[in-house]
């Protein structure tokens, strides 16, 4: 039902398998990263890329699933300016520490 | 006749376009994108300033961030179980599920204000540390922003109360809340994973 829903009129809306699908992936991966901590599993440098990288892989879960991205036409610059802004996040971020860091050495603040 | 044909076919692939009032909240939801990236920056670098003060192990609960997780998690299907009503214009039950969001969306806030209380009352308050500054702002943010939506959605309850059809514009509006609400929920992603379980390993 839901599927023919989504078929017949192309539109990137989602269905009530798509939104499920995605549920469920989420709910794993969070399950994933709250029971790595709460395990001591890894060492803690091992434990934090671990989650890391989980929040990454929910991350594009939930832009799949929930924000219907996509590789076709009508989406494409939705996903050029989120690109961008993923780019830009990503220097104001690794730059910020980068730079931060790097100063608290220097005053040997740390 | 070719020719109408053609014409034909690009007029309902125009109409399946996505809306520029869509793409142009997607922008703005890009430029908050950037808001919460300076603030995770500005955690990122505050998170070790304790200043004598309690760090994360000490002042997190990870079992009520489990539970806001989960709830936060939840209601982003449940609207998106409201946008599916709403594209098949069944308005009652689009009205039910978005119902259904704004109580997940509220017990999501009152266990966010809780635990911000909690803290203050206990005297790890915004005032104690660079890292607490920083983390209330950051969290808090992302809270401010929940109201918001929550506000919105209330607005968008009380305008498709006792409507028989949705028109373009409506659904439009629809469909900006769920691209709010579902942009917070990748923002809570983290949040939880950087700013709780980070703190706590």
């Amino acid at each position: 039902m839901s599927d023919a829903h989504t078929s017949a009129s192309g539109e990137s809306h989602g269905s009530v398998g798509s939104y499920l699908t995605g549920f469920v992936i989420s709910v794993l991966l969070t399950a994933a990263a709250f029971g790595l901590v709460m395990a001591h599993t890894f060492s803690p440098s091992g434990t934090a890329g671990a989650i890391t990288l989980l929040a990454v892989v929910q991350i594009v879960v939930h832009l799949i699933f929930f924000l219907h991205m996509n590789a076709s036409s009508e989406q494409r610059w939705n996903v050029m300016a989120f690109a961008f802004t993923v780019v830009t996040v990503l220097i104001l971020v690794g730059g910020t520490v980068f730079i931060m860091h790097d100063t608290a050495i220097n005053m040997m603040s740390r | 006749m070719a020719h109408n044909i053609t014409a034909d076919a690009a007029h309902a692939h125009e109409e399946h376009h996505e809306s520029p009032v869509v793409f142009g909240f997607w922008l703005y939801l890009m430029t908050d994108c950037i808001i919460f990236g300076t603030l995770f920056a500005v955690f990122a670098v505050l998170r070790t300033q304790f200043n004598g003060g309690p760090n994360g192990h000490e002042v997190f609960e990870l079992s009520g961030v489990g539970i806001e997780t989960a709830i936060l998690l939840l209601s982003s299907i449940t609207y998106g179980f409201g946008m599916i009503a709403a594209h098949d214009n069944k308005i009652s039950t689009m009205r039910t599920w978005l119902g259904v969001t704004f109580l997940l969306g509220l017990g999501f806030l009152f266990m966010e204000l809780r635990e911000f209380s909690h803290m203050i009352a206990e005297g790890n308050g915004p005032d104690r540390s660079a890292f607490l500054s920083s983390f209330f702002t950051l969290v808090g943010t992302h809270g401010l922003h929940v109201t918001c939506g929550l506000l919105w959605m209330a607005v968008l309850l009380f305008q498709t109360a006792g409507k028989t059809e949705l028109n373009e514009r409506m659904i439009n509006k629809l469909t900006c809340l769920s691209l709010f609400w579902h942009f917070l929920d990748i923002v809570w992603i983290c949040v939880f994973t950087f700013v709780y379980l980070m703190s706590v390993i």
